[in-house]
């Protein structure tokens, strides 16, 4: 993908190389307006996220029957839930939820992906095998169902989606790294590595694995939005977060029985997932076109 | 081809994942309290005592023969269940591809011809909000404008063409971005190609350029890409199915988890994976098939 040529150059200027590869990334990055907007939605997430509690007027978990479904008003913005919980406040902090269930999912699954795509992809022969025929045996599996079954298994619960969706996401981000690897591997700068007598492991993780960093970072920003619609959805179907949790899907599945007296609490909610969604998906085509000029015209 | 051990992955994973856990299934089937000599007999009964090994042959070996065993639930054969989901999955999934192409495919072609106007900038930006947008979420809103407000369709069930309209886009629609993005980068590829410029300097109409000689070569992933997703279709219906009760395969699998009746998920499961690695062989075949630059094996 990114910058395959710039890999026989003397080290000390490839670092410089490498430098101006992140900064006229970031510049690229900048011009491109929708990019910029997506990262702006998701500072902006963030740092409702982070600040939830100052942010909020009410305790998203404090009922209120006098004050149920509400319609939006001065008082309660975005209007109330069925048990008169103030939906701006449970959306403010199910963003806290939905982040982190993009973020740290997305960041394990691509930690487990590229150990095992740069060592099957390094090594190759018999470890390789067994490594890529496991990863075809989860990438076979609908994504969902899996994640479902996996949910089924340890019980559900916020801290059990993590797991579920680690284990989903891995065996993808090995695939894209072992493509990169095999090809990294015939270049010079690894044959001179080894000929200068650097270790298997530090030629796999100081040589290799940084290359593969760019492609990394747009897979992530992809996957990040990937699991928190995966999150959403588990929630949503009843085998992900539990009540009285905010998470985003939960809120709609809560509010979908009152959809027709009260469409507010489920299009505010829903709204928020698809926003972040968006605002991700945005910033990951963004990283991908700035990384790879070629590939718009 | 890899399709035999992959499926042999799958069912092994699936059956591990789904009898490792602690949760008695005796227990799950009876609700009253009953006697613990009754839930050992039973156990001993339904083979549950033996080695997790021989279970999962009993179970692969029933599986072979379209025996996935009985519902604890609904006392059924698990295989019967699945067969009358499928139909109506089968039914959601092709509507749904429909819908995908008939949207993806000129709204990718469009922003390939025109590349980066507003046209172009307008239909990717609508395919990324179709990838982005969480199903249940439009799949509610569709009920609540056009079953409600509009009383154009029926809110949900199952019982005729008018019912699959809602689900089909909601399901589509979130494809159609795929398939756009797609189409568009690969006209892009292609109208770069040299045979396009000798097409053009023969002084072929444009139309004619786009349509006989690239979109031929263009469209070629494109149709790898739909054989994946009607497979992926017929997995992925689970939250479409719930939201407008369709009583198809991912619904199976949620009301499984739900009354946590394990036969019937771990035969759902894998009939769903089963399709869709048979889908993956298919568009392998496909794709080579009709392009001849491609051939597999040797």
């Amino acid at each position: 993908m990114a910058g395959k040529g710039r890999n026989c150059v003397p080290r000390a200027l490839r670092q410089k190389v490498r430098a101006g590869l992140w900064q006229e990334t970031i510049s690229r990055f900048g011009e491109n307006s929708m990019a910029m907007v997506g990262f702006y939605v998701i500072a902006a997430v963030a740092i409702v996220a982070i600040f939830a509690p100052l942010i909020s007027f009410h305790d998203p978990y404090e009922i209120n029957l006098r004050q149920r479904l509400l319609l939006p008003s001065g008082a309660h913005i975005l209007g109330t839930d069925a048990f008169g919980r103030d939906m701006l406040s449970r959306i403010i902090y199910g963003a806290r939820i939905s982040l982190l269930v993009g973020l740290i999912p997305s960041f394990i699954s691509i930690g487990i992906g590229s150990a095992v795509g740069v060592t099957s992809g390094y090594l190759g022969g018999k470890i390789d095998f067994i490594l890529m025929r496991v990863a075809d045996i989860v990438i076979a599996f609908p994504s969902l169902l899996l994640a479902m079954v996996i949910m089924y298994t340890l019980g559900a619960g916020l801290s059990n989606i993590f797991i579920a969706l680690s284990f989903v996401g891995w065996a993808e981000a090995a695939r894209v790294v072992r493509s990169q690897v095999l090809s990294l591997r015939e270049q010079g700068f690894v044959e001179a590595a080894k000929a200068m007598g650097v270790r298997r492991r530090a030629i796999m993780a100081r040589h290799i694995f940084p290359n593969c960093l760019p492609s990394l970072v747009v897979l992530f920003t992809l996957k990040v939005p990937e699991f928190i619609l995966a999150e959403a959805s588990l929630s949503f179907l009843g085998v992900g977060a539990q009540p009285p949790v905010p998470s985003w899907g939960l809120l709609v599945s809560q509010g979908k029985e009152f959809i027709f007296s009260a469409p507010w609490v489920v299009a505010f909610p829903g709204g928020a997932i698809f926003l972040v969604a968006l605002a991700f998906n945005f910033v990951g085509d963004g990283l991908r076109e700035a990384l790879d000029p070629y590939l718009k015209r | 081809m890899a399709t035999v051990p992959v499926l042999i992955g799958v069912s092994i994973l699936i059956f591990v994942m789904l009898n490792i856990i602690p949760g008695d299934p005796v227990a799950v089937m009876m609700k009253e309290r009953i006697s613990p000599d009754v839930v050992e007999k039973v156990k001993a009964q339904m083979g549950l005592d033996d080695p997790l090994i021989v279970r999962y042959f009993r179970f692969i070996g029933g599986a072979l023969r379209g025996d996935f065993g009985m519902s604890y639930k609904l006392n059924r054969p698990v295989s019967r269940l699945i067969m009358q989901a499928f139909p109506n999955t089968l039914a959601l999934a092709l509507a749904a591809a429909l819908v995908s192409w008939l949207i993806g495919i000129p709204a990718g072609v469009l922003s390939a011809l025109k590349p980066n106007t507003i046209i172009d900038r307008a239909f990717m930006g609508f395919s990324v909000a179709g990838i982005s947008m969480p199903i249940f979420w439009s799949a509610l809103l569709m009920q609540y404008l056009f079953a409600l407000k509009l009383g154009w369709l029926p809110v949900s069930g199952f019982y005729g063409a008018k019912y699959l309209l809602m689900p089909a886009v909601a399901l589509g629609w979130s494809a159609a971005g795929t398939i756009a993005r797609l189409s568009r980068s690969s006209l892009l590829d292609v109208m770069q190609k040299d045979y396009i410029r000798t097409a053009r300097a023969k002084g072929l109409s444009e139309v004619r350029v786009v349509v006989y000689h690239a979109l031929k070569n263009a469209l070629l992933p494109v149709v790898t890409v739909m054989a994946i997703q009607v497979a992926s279709f017929l997995s992925g219906a689970v939250i479409t199915e719930s939201v407008f009760g369709i009583p198809g395969l991912g619904r199976l699998a949620v009301d499984a988890i739900r009354t946590r009746d394990m036969p019937l998920l771990e035969g759902s499961v894998l009939f769903a994976t089963f399709l869709v690695v048979m889908g993956n062989a298919m568009a392998d075949i496909l794709y080579s098939t009709l392009d001849p630059r491609i051939r597999y094996g040797r």
